[in-house]
C-alpha cells in the first residue's frame, strides 16, 4: 500500500466511523420508524430505516448509503457477505447475522424495487481539477493505467446493471471512497474474478478522491433502474456477474 | 547433614512426589478396546446423531464465519487469551477421523482428549458429561458421517500462566463433576427430558451462571446469570422472576422463545439469537415444551432484593426526554402502553429483560437494534433499527429509564456514562 490515503488509513476509518456514527439530536423524519401494516415487508424492514431511510433512499447522515433500486442480486450478495463476515462492516455483520438465504433475498428484493426521490447532489467545494480528473476517469476510463471507465460496467446512466453491479448515482463522495479504499485493504470483496479489486488497486489516492467527488454531483438519473444484463459486453471479467 | 541440605533434600523429594502426582493424573490414551467399533451405524442412528449434535450447538463454536461446517479454527476470545476451537470432521489426520467411540465418549464426559490431554472448559463438557453414553455414541456416528475436511488446527494463544494446561487440574477439582444425568424419580418424563437437555446438551449453565474471575461456575449459583465474558452482554438469571425466570410464564410462551426466537412475552437477540438460530430452532416440539417445563419448574431465588423507592426515583426532566424520544422513535412498534405488538415486535410493559438490575442488553439494543433470529417457525422476522447515530447518550440514558419505570415497571434509571460506555464497543 502507498500513497497519502492508505498511510492515513486508521484515520480515515475514524473519520468514516466518526461521520457515521456522531449523535446528532435531529433526526430526519423519513429515517423514523414507521409503517402501516404489521404483515408486510414494510414492517418488517424497519430495522433499516434508522440508516437507510424509509424506501432505502438513504438519510441525512453523510455516510450511510442509498440502497433504493439498486439490483436485487447485488443487494443479496452485500447481505450474504455482512451475514458471512466476507464484508465487514460491524453495525451491519451484526444485524443481518442470523438470518436465512431466504430473507435476505427477500430484503433484497424488496429495496430493488424502491424508487425513492434522490437525495439533493452533493454542493462541496471541490476543484476544477479534480472534477476534470474524476469525469475523465468515471466516463473513459485511463488507458495509460489500463483502467476501464465506470460507466464501462456501471452503464451509461451511472444506475447500475442487473443482476450484480451496483448503480454509482445518489451515493455520497465519503461513501463511495470508503468502499474503494475497503477493496484496495480487501476489507470488501466481489464474487470471483473480483474485478473491483482490480480496478481499485490501480486507482491511487487522487483517483479516488476525484471518482467519488464527480459521482457525488451528479444530477439524479431520470431512470434510475439499473440496465438490463448483457446489453454490452463489459471489459473485464467480474464474477458479480455470473 | 546440615539444615540446608535438609531442605534441598525436602524439597527435591517434594518435587519428585509432585511430578509422580502429576503424571498419575495425566490421563493418557485409552486402551485399545477389544471389542471393534460398530462402522455401520444405521441410518437411525446417524439422524438421531445429526439432531442431538444440534441440540449441542456444536456447530457455533466448531465452524468458523465462512468455513466449512465442523472444520474448526474459529479464534474464540477468552478472557485468559485467544482459543482455536478444533476441526471435529472426520478427516484423519487433521479432525477425529481416528477417534473411537469409547474415546469421543471419555472427551464429552471427562474433557480429556484423545491423546490424554486436558480439555480447556470452553468446551462445556461440565455439562456434556451429563450425556448419556447412547446419545454420545449417536453424535459420534454422525460426527464420523459428515464430509471430511482437512485441515489443521492453529495452536491456542493463551496467555501466561494460562497457557500451561497442568492449571486444568485445579480448575477440574473445583469445578468439574463428571457424572450422567440422574433422573429424578419425583418429577415426570418431561421435567426430566428437559432437565436433561437443559443441564446437558444445551449448556445453558456456560452463559447463564455467572464465570468468576477463574473462569469457573459455581454449582449454588446455578442458572443465577451473569456478564458473558467478552460478548458484553448479560446473561439473565433463569431462576429470579425479576430476570429471566420463567416461573410466571406459560409453557407455550417459553418454548415458543427457545424454538421460534419470539413470543407474546419477549423476543431473543444477541446471543441468545445465535443459539436459536445454530441450536434450538430445530428441536422437536416435544423436546422444546420439556426444557419449558423444567426451566419453569427451577427453584425461584432472588439473589438481590428488589430496588428501594429511593433507588428508583427518576428526575422529572430525564423522564420527560425519555417520554418524548419513546414517543418519537419507540412507540411506533412498541405502543403507547409499551405493549408491544407481539410476537412481531415486544411488550416493554411488564419485559422482565427489561427492568432487569442490568441495563446491558436493553442499551445494546437501543445502540444496535437487533433482528431476532429467522427460524423455520418465524423466517420473516421483524427487526429493530439501531438508533445510536441518532440518539445522545443523555437521550438513550433517558428513553431506557423510561422504559425501565413507566408502565408500573419496576426497574432504576440508567446514566448517560452507563450508555457511553457501550456506545464504545463494536456491536456483536
Amino acid at each position: 500500500m502507498n500513497g497519502a490515503i492508505s498511510r492515513h488509513l486508521p484515520t480515515w476509518i475514524q473519520f468514516v466511523a466518526a461521520l457515521a456514527l456522531s449523535p446528532s439530536a435531529l433526526a430526519q423524519d423519513d429515517a423514523i420508524p414507521a409503517f402501516k401494516q404489521l404483515d408486510t415487508m414494510e414492517a418488517r424492514v424497519q430495522g433499516c430505516v434508522t440508516c437507510h431511510g424509509q424506501s432505502g433512499q438513504g438519510t441525512n447522515n453523510g455516510y450511510f448509503p442509498r440502497i433504493a433500486g439498486k439490483p436485487a442480486s447485488y443487494l443479496y450478495n452485500q447481505l450474504v457477505a455482512f451475514r458471512d463476515g466476507t464484508r465487514k462492516y460491524p453495525p451491519m455483520n451484526y444485524l443481518v447475522a442470523y438470518l436465512p438465504d431466504s430473507y435476505l433475498r427477500e430484503i433484497a428484493e424488496h429495496y430493488a424495487r424502491q424508487r425513492p426521490p434522490f437525495a439533493a447532489r452533493d454542493q462541496a467545494n471541490v476543484d476544477q481539477a479534480t472534477l476534470t480528473r474524476g469525469q475523465s476517469l468515471v466516463t473513459g476510463g485511463d488507458n495509460q493505467k489500463g483502467i476501464p471507465a465506470c460507466v464501462a460496467c456501471h452503464g451509461n446512466g451511472l444506475t447500475g446493471m442487473n443482476p450484480g453491479i451496483p448503480g454509482l448515482v445518489g451515493l455520497r463522495s465519503n461513501y463511495i471512497a470508503a468502499q474503494l479504499i475497503s477493496w484496495r485493504v480487501g476489507n470488501r470483496h466481489a464474487g470471483e474474478p473480483d474485478c473491483m479489486k482490480r480496478v481499485a488497486m490501480r486507482l491511487s489516492d487522487t483517483d479516488i478522491t476525484a471518482v467519488a467527488a464527480w459521482l457525488a454531483r451528479q444530477e439524479a438519473p431520470k431512470d434510475p433502474s439499473p440496465e438490463s444484463s448483457n446489453l454490452v459486453r463489459m471489459p473485464w471479467a467480474c464474477g458479480s456477474q455470473r | 547433614m546440615n539444615i540446608g541440605a535438609r531442605i534441598v533434600l525436602a524439597v527435591v523429594i517434594l518435587a519428585a512426589i509432585a511430578a509422580g502426582v502429576l503424571y498419575l493424573l495425566h490421563p493418557g490414551m485409552l486402551p485399545k478396546s477389544t471389542e471393534a467399533a460398530p462402522a455401520n451405524a444405521t441410518t437411525q442412528v446417524i439422524n438421531k446423531g445429526e439432531y442431538l449434535a444440534q441440540a449441542g450447538d456444536c456447530v457455533a463454536c466448531h465452524t468458523a464465519p465462512g468455513g466449512k461446517e465442523f472444520a474448526g479454527n474459529r479464534p474464540m476470545p477468552t478472557p485468559f487469551g485467544n482459543l482455536f476451537v478444533p476441526n471435529i470432521t472426520p478427516d484423519e489426520e487433521t479432525g477425529i477421523g481416528q477417534w473411537t467411540a469409547d474415546e469421543f465418549y471419555r472427551m464429552m464426559h471427562t474433557g480429556v482428549s484423545r491423546d490424554g490431554t486436558l480439555m480447556y472448559p470452553a468446551m462445556p463438557f461440565a455439562s456434556y458429561t451429563k450425556v448419556t453414553r447412547e446419545d454420545s455414541d449417536a453424535i459420534y456416528a454422525y460426527l464420523m458421517s459428515v464430509p471430511p475436511i482437512r485441515q489443521k488446527n492453529r495452536p491456542h494463544e493463551l496467555r501466561f500462566p494460562f497457557n500451561n494446561r497442568d492449571l486444568l487440574l485445579g480448575w477440574r477439582a473445583l469445578y468439574f463433576k463428571e457424572g450422567e444425568y440422574v433422573t429424578d424419580p419425583k418429577q415426570s418424563a418431561q421435567w426430566n427430558r428437559g432437565g436433561y437437555l437443559v443441564q446437558g446438551l444445551g449448556h445453558c449453565s456456560m452463559c447463564h451462571t455467572a464465570i468468576n474471575a477463574l473462569g469457573g461456575s459455581s454449582e449454588s449459583k446455578a442458572f443465577e446469570g451473569g456478564m458473558i465474558p467478552n460478548q458484553n452482554w448479560y446473561a439473565p438469571s433463569l431462576t429470579s422472576n425479576r430476570e429471566a425466570g420463567l416461573g410466571d410464564w406459560n409453557i407455550k410462551d417459553i418454548s415458543d422463545l427457545l424454538q421460534v426466537g419470539i413470543s407474546q412475552r419477549g423476543t431473543v437477540y444477541g446471543p441468545m439469537a445465535e443459539v436459536v438460530y445454530n441450536s434450538l430452532q430445530y428441536l422437536s416440539d416435544q423436546d422444546a415444551e420439556a426444557m419449558a417445563v423444567y426451566l419453569k419448574a427451577l427453584p425461584q431465588r432472588d439473589s438481590e432484593p428488589p430496588p428501594t423507592s429511593q433507588a428508583r426515583l427518576v428526575n422529572p426532566a430525564v423522564m420527560e426526554l425519555g417520554r418524548k424520544v419513546y414517543a418519537k422513535q419507540c412507540a411506533v412498534c412498541h405502543g403507547q402502553e409499551g405493549k408491544g405488538q407481539p410476537p412481531a415486535y415486544p411488550p416493554l410493559a411488564g419485559n422482565q429483560s427489561i427492568t432487569m438490575s442490568s441495563p446491558v442488553n436493553s442499551i445494546r439494543m437501543v445502540l444496535n437494534g437487533g433482528f431476532p433470529p429467522g427460524t423455520r417457525k418465524n423466517p420473516r422476522p421483524h427487526g429493530m433499527p439501531p438508533f445510536s447515530h441518532i440518539l445522545n447518550d443523555d437521550e438513550v440514558a433517558a428513553v431506557i429509564t423510561y422504559i425501565r419505570v413507566a408502565w408500573e415497571n419496576s426497574g432504576t434509571p440508567v446514566t448517560p456514562a452507563q450508555a457511553n460506555e457501550l456506545r464504545k464497543l463494536l456491536p456483536e
